[in-house]
């Protein structure tokens, strides 16, 4: 983390809770960058998150109000707080498992709802933090603590489930291209309406080692392959499996 | 002093009124700005007219996807400065329950409003039953307390509420009005006062949010958006929300805090009525619609020349078994109705000492009459 975006932190905070090749550090970054373009106040900025990896993102790091909730209830937890005050910049960022599988029922109907609420899906595409078990968003085939023979089953398209619900702002970045990532979660955070940021993140310590990944340099290789940036076209090229779309996804 | 005399809100004086519509004014006048619900029978009418009633006072409603985001969203909403309640009924109840671990863990004052139907499951959605009082104070996982207050009248659903809000911010505790769908459901005439006592949450600037020095201390409650870089986590948590998942000290110490500022205030917080106790040898202890009954039955004894009383739990939860214990000096007997398997019932055994404890159970769905009770008091002479 740069100096700059120390001040951001809480001085208690020493040292990062993600494991080496991670790319929620890369997040946490990129997302107080864009914090500090917008000038955000952090006095009035709620940060809500749920169980897993990606809710360590914010608590207990970030110098502002954090909520750290249950397994799946961070987007319910802060429609009550947001409702409650509305003067406040309510910002949830959580993981794949927990706003996708346990809580993917609060996650469309916040977006059917259209509360002032930003989402940050830190996507990992795995169950980080319980062993590495199989997710909502794992690809198909690919192995996991649960699912030692390949994923039999279709992974959820975060960006399509959430844009069908009737989100105004959708958007997915990656850790890869942070650039990119930093404009997408300007564009949410400032956005008066419900805005969801799905945010590829690489695992190498629960994904990688079980699907021949087993360096962090090969995690970000894979990554890079899987998404298809704006520049590159809006379709995946023919025959690639499992490629990810970026960018921004609105009408 | 955070408890402040206040002109109540609603229209005060002679007023016919259902039990749920008369929670639902409570609530109101007790200051509750956020309500956050899913519909349920025998509930639902709490809800509908918090629908209507919240938003033009200035408070906010969310109708959410189901009972464990109403619950969730009336925590977030108590620590963005609300007063926060939702209402449900034993299916949303058991939802619920991860949450209101939650709520403990964290000291968010919430109230929730449990209408309670003949259970278990589904059961009779429409008809009465009283099978939660465990569930309110055991179903969350781990050990912690609550509060819960069990109304008799419409009168009682109104202040009752009132009192839930303030116990719940005086203590910062999950406060549960434990009504029952005939009281719900109930209209009779209510008397509102002009005026209430209401206590308002305790807030002194940078404080430990979740600690002190006491091993019973309430801590200060801040809010977001007070400057105050709050940690809120149900992770085992150090005074200013720091997790501490690794020390035994921490977890232990915390536990046993949460407990002790409920139980070491059992004075403060209990409280009953007593009816012709100075000389009963046999005594009713009977709690919400079947006090009624209850009552009802002791009077016609009297009449008959027996020695009865009636012992009427208003506070269930903290249990107050110290009163038990010192009605049960003077008492030959006691008999506990309930509309569940006997649920009050092993905890007035587990206090009475020698005096003989008689259960009398009704679980099909309707209340107990008064000469159900009537009867097994002559059996127990």
């Amino acid at each position: 983390m740069a100096r700059s975006m120390e001040k951001y932190l809480r001085p208690e905070v020493q040292t990062t809770p993600f494991c080496p090749g991670c790319g929620h550090g890369v997040l946490m970054g990129s997302l107080l960058r864009a914090i500090d373009q917008l000038g955000l106040d952090m006095k009035n900025t709620l940060f809500v998150s749920g169980i897993g990896c990606a809710a360590w993102i914010p608590s207990p790091n970030f110098a502002a109000d954090t909520l750290h909730t249950l397994h799946g209830r961070a987007v319910a937890f802060a429609t009550g707080a947001k409702a409650a005050n509305p003067e406040l910049k309510v910002i949830v960022i959580s993981g794949d498992g927990d706003l996708a599988s346990i809580g993917g029922n609060h996650l469309i109907h916040a977006a059917r709802r259209n509360l002032e609420l930003t989402v940050i899906c830190a996507n990992n595409m795995i169950y980080g933090m319980t062993g590495g078990q199989m997710a909502p968003t794992t690809p198909q085939g690919h192995l996991t603590a649960t699912s030692v023979t390949g994923n039999p089953y279709r992974p959820f398209d975060l960006v399509k489930l959430v844009k069908g619900a009737g989100a105004p702002y959708v958007a997915r970045g990656a850790v890869t291209r942070p650039y990119e990532l930093i404009g997408y979660l300007k564009k949410a955070i400032a956005s008066p309406e419900f805005a969801f940021v799905d945010v590829l993140s690489p695992c190498p310590t629960q994904y990688g080692r079980r699907n021949k990944l087993d360096s962090a340099g090969a995690m970000y290789e894979r990554l890079r392959g899987l998404c298809q940036s704006e520049a590159q076209g809006a379709c995946a090229p023919e025959g690639a499996e499992d490629t990810l779309q970026l960018g921004e996804f609105n009408d | 002093m955070p408890l402040t005399t206040v002109t109540n809100p609603v229209k005060a004086g002679s007023r016919y009124l259902s039990g749920n519509d008369a929670a639902a004014e409570g609530a109101i006048a007790a200051g509750c700005r956020y309500y956050g619900g899913y519909p349920i029978t025998p509930s639902s009418e709490i809800m509908e007219y918090m629908s209507r009633e919240l938003v033009p006072r200035g408070g906010a409603f969310m109708q959410m996807e189901d009972e464990i985001a109403s619950i969730s969203s009336v925590v977030g909403a108590s620590w963005s400065g609300a007063k926060a309640m939702t209402a449900t009924s034993g299916p949303g109840l058991s939802l619920m329950q991860e949450c209101l671990g939650y709520a403990a863990f964290t000291e968010t004052p919430v109230v929730l409003v449990d209408v309670q139907r003949a259970g278990p499951c589904t059961g009779q959605a429409t008809k009465v039953g009283a099978g939660d009082i465990m569930a309110v104070k055991w179903g969350s996982h781990g050990d912690y307390q609550v509060v819960a207050l069990s109304p008799w009248s419409v009168q009682e659903m109104f202040s009752l509420t009132v009192e839930a809000f303030n116990l719940a911010e005086r203590l910062r505790v999950p406060a549960f009005l434990l009504a029952e769908e005939a009281t719900g459901h109930l209209r009779e005439r209510v008397d509102l006062p002009e005026t209430l006592e209401i206590y308002d949450r305790d807030y002194v600037p940078k404080q430990p949010p979740f600690g002190c020095d006491q091993a019973d201390g309430i801590p200060s409650m801040p809010g977001f958006g007070m400057g105050e870089n709050l940690l809120v986590t149900g992770s085992t948590h150090d005074q200013w929300g720091f997790r501490k998942t690794e020390g035994p000290a921490f977890h232990d110490s915390l536990v046993r805090r949460l407990s002790q500022k409920v139980l070491s205030r059992k004075a403060e917080i209990c409280r009953h009525e007593g009816y012709y106790l100075d000389d009963a040898e046999l005594v009713v202890v009977a709690y919400g619609f079947t006090a009624r009954a209850a009552l009802r039955a002791v009077r016609q004894a009297r009449q008959e020349g027996l020695a009865v009383g009636l012992l009427r739990l208003i506070t269930i939860w903290p249990f107050d078994d110290e009163l038990i214990t010192r009605v049960a000096e003077g008492a030959k007997g006691f008999l506990v109705p309930e509309m569940n398997l006997g649920q009050v019932d092993g905890l007035v055994r587990s206090a009475a000492g020698d005096t003989p404890v008689k259960s009398l159970t009704q679980v099909n769905g309707s209340t107990i009459s008064p000469a159900s009770i009537m009867a097994a008091l002559k059996e127990m002479r």
